[in-house]
């Protein structure tokens, strides 16, 4: 789960994190009026869950009243990459000399923390790592003792920092350290540290990632959460509980399993269609799990076609196939044409006693798949 | 294969009272695991599905010679019970719990490296040895004996894989599900190794899918280690980077490292064929046997 800027900025300034002033906006008045309280030059900060935001022109500087007006007025309600901007942070500009990348994020590979630190700040951080490794100094956190407050100066130094910020840098990764592991996060990253003409050091941007198999315990980041949704399918999977990540294409997909949803996504692209949405329905085949399925991709006005792909293990499949028909009673109608496949234990009996009134039933993966691409063609012509 | 389980193996069940623990504890039975005891806090002295309960595993170690233990305890609680069975010098540790912290994750990853318990999974549907033991919630009556092994982070995946050999009458040895989270016990590599040095092992599988760099070390591995033919398949072709696919662990980075099309070129790069469709990988298995 990825928090705002904003909402990161406020953890970082209640651990005592230097972070810029700002006030957030959602029209054009409330931005002027921040403006006002804050001075200039002032960054315009569209809040939404995009990287590269910068470059996509999400971030302004305004330096008086008419340009602040005329860049809030051009950001709010942008699109970006596909996200609508409804709130922007006005942040007091920053008069930096140097610009400093520190993170704190999880190394899969090596299944511990890593702190991450590097003066290349400012830009594209991945794109430093590929080309010049070296420029990333990298220490790694033991998480059974915790960071030790040296590891935090030893990285800065390797990395480089000025000597007489060196240590305010350090004080800085540690809290961050502090603030992965109190809020179970997944990433912390500032890019970038500013250091001003004064030599302050101040967190001028704030890149949050939340563990959302550890919400359980992070209630006050649950409730951020609610307010992240951008989107109102993905706030309603949430609702439902299913794993759903929508996508650009016209054929909806509902399975079960990570592995087998995401396989026949890729069989979608593979047969010419392109997939709606990924969205695993998990075990078990209550009809009410199966209806809420159907009516996520059904409410979702880019699908035309949708296939559902069951492989029944435990579940046996004559249940799953009376959850399927249980959940087509509760339409009206069928609104888009569904592809059902079932596969695994009790597939025949399934098949068997599908409704194939309001369904097409196909016996493959790829036959099932081929059928929703062809649906979802014939729907655009 | 007898490298992870065999008929042998004596099994305690942690999370025996609860739903799921109790239901695949009974599966588990009926395919003939020799499921030995239970595990569940407070609950001492009583009987689950068959077995009697013991409040701690290393009673259950004591009183029924348990040597592997499978577990179904709610996430909250899981790595807790994964600290359990690796401090009670178990053989072998399943945690089939999905939606494990990967801080906590991380502590049981220090814990492991001081141990001589394996651990698979977690968040992964277990092992089986068709025909012997299955140690985990994988749908036995889709497995028959034979001699292709399976490694995938995917459940349903492997299921689906495995109704493509065993349609052409190719059996498996051992099918082993590592999990789908980011920090897991037994990698590929571990997996692949054993396969290798399996003597009833003649051809292999390798389910990947998206996120880590797992997939291209194994590549490697293979490249370098193995005389066995592995077929490959990956999952998550068309996954958008940034968007986390179901699993805690498939996730392209905003990168775009951890992606389909690197894994694939890596195992290609290896000589590992990868299908395009899991009917193309059980072709590859049929061209090798």
């Amino acid at each position: 789960m990825k928090l705002h800027e904003h909402q990161a900025k406020t953890l970082f300034a209640d651990a005592g994190i230097p972070v810029p002033d700002s006030r957030l906006a959602t029209t054009v008045d409330e931005a002027l009026d921040a403006v006002d309280e804050i001075g200039y030059p002032a960054a315009i900060k569209a809040q939404v869950h995009v990287g590269g935001r910068g470059k996509a022109g999400g971030i302004t500087i305004a330096t008086d009243r008419e340009e602040a007006a005329r860049d809030a007025e051009e950001i709010l309600g942008m699109d970006l990459k596909g996200y609508t901007v409804g709130t922007v942070l006005v942040e007091e500009g920053v008069d930096f000399v140097d610009e400093l990348y520190v993170g704190v994020t999880m190394d899969r590979g090596e299944g511990r923390p890593v702190l991450m630190v590097s003066t290349e700040g400012g830009v594209d951080i991945e794109a430093v790592a590929a080309e010049n490794p070296d420029a990333i100094a990298r220490e790694h956190v033991d998480p059974a003792f915790g960071l030790h407050p040296y590891q935090a100066r030893k990285v800065v130094y390797e990395a480089g920092v000025d000597a007489d910020v060196a240590l305010d840098v350090a004080s800085i990764l540690s809290t961050l350290y502090d603030l992965y592991e109190a809020n179970d996060a997944s990433e912390i990253e500032v890019n970038p540290v500013m250091i001003t003409s004064e030599r302050d050091v101040v967190a001028a941007d704030a890149v949050m990632n939340i563990d959302e198999d550890a919400l359980f315990r992070q209630s006050e980041l649950a409730d951020l959460a609610e307010e992240s949704y951008e989107d109102d399918l993905e706030r309603k999977a949430a609702e439902y509980g299913f794993d759903y990540v929508r996508l650009s294409g016209n054929v909806g997909i509902i399975g079960n399993g990570a592995g087998l949803v995401m396989t026949t996504l890729d069989l979608v692209d593979h047969y010419g269609g392109t997939p709606a949405n990924f969205l695993d329905v998990g075990g078990g085949a209550k009809a009410e799990r199966i209806a809420q399925a159907l009516d996520m991709v059904f409410s979702d006005p880019n699908v035309d076609s949708v296939v559902f792909n069951i492989f029944g293990g435990i579940t046996r499949g004559d249940e799953v196939a009376k959850g399927i028909n249980g959940a087509l009673a509760d339409f009206e109608e069928i609104p888009k044409p569904v592809v059902v496949r079932l596969a695994g234990t009790n597939a025949e009996e399934g098949m068997a006693i599908l409704d194939t009134d309001l369904i097409r039933v196909e016996r493959t993966l790829e036959a099932a798949v081929q059928r929703a691409v062809k649906n979802a063609e014939e729907v655009v012509q | 294969m007898s490298t992870f389980v065999d008929d042998d193996t004596r099994v305690v069940v942690q999370g025996i009272t609860g739903g799921e623990g109790n239901f695949h504890a009974g599966q588990m039975i009926e395919y003939g695991t020799n499921v030995v005891a239970g595990a569940v806090p407070g609950k001492g002295g009583q009987e689950a599905a068959g077995v009697p309960v013991y409040d701690t595993v290393s009673e259950a170690v004591d009183a029924e010679n348990a040597d592997a233990s499978v577990i179904f305890v709610p996430p909250a609680f899981a790595a807790d019970a994964i600290f359990e069975a690796l401090d009670t010098d178990l053989d072998l540790a399943v945690a089939i719990t999905e939606g494990i912290p990967t801080q906590d994750m991380a502590t049981v990853n220090k814990r492991l490296s001081e141990v001589d318990t394996g651990l698979i999974g977690p968040n992964c549907p277990g092992i089986i040895t068709p025909g012997e033991a299955k140690l985990g919630i994988l749908p036995g009556n889709i497995f028959s004996e034979g001699n292709v092994g399976l490694v995938s982070r995917s459940g349903t995946l492997t299921y689906q894989v495995v109704d493509n050999l065993t349609e052409r009458g190719l059996g498996q040895s051992t099918a082993i599900g590592i999990g789908g989270d980011p920090i897991i016990g037994t990698s590929f590599i571990d997996a692949l190794g054993a396969f290798e040095a399996d003597a009833d092992t003649d051809a292999v599988v390798m389910c990947g899918e998206i996120g880590g760099e797992d997939e291209e070390q194994a590549a490697r591995f293979i490249g370098e280690q193995m005389d066995t033919p592995v077929a490959g398949f990956i999952a998550g072709r068309t996954a958008p980077p940034g968007k986390r696919m179901g699993h805690a662990g498939a996730i392209v980075s905003g990168s775009g490292t951890g992606t389909a099309r690197s894994k694939i070129d890596a195992l290609n790069d290896a000589g590992v064929p990868v299908g395009d469709t899991p009917e193309e990988v059980a072709d590859h298995v049929e061209g090798f046997l």
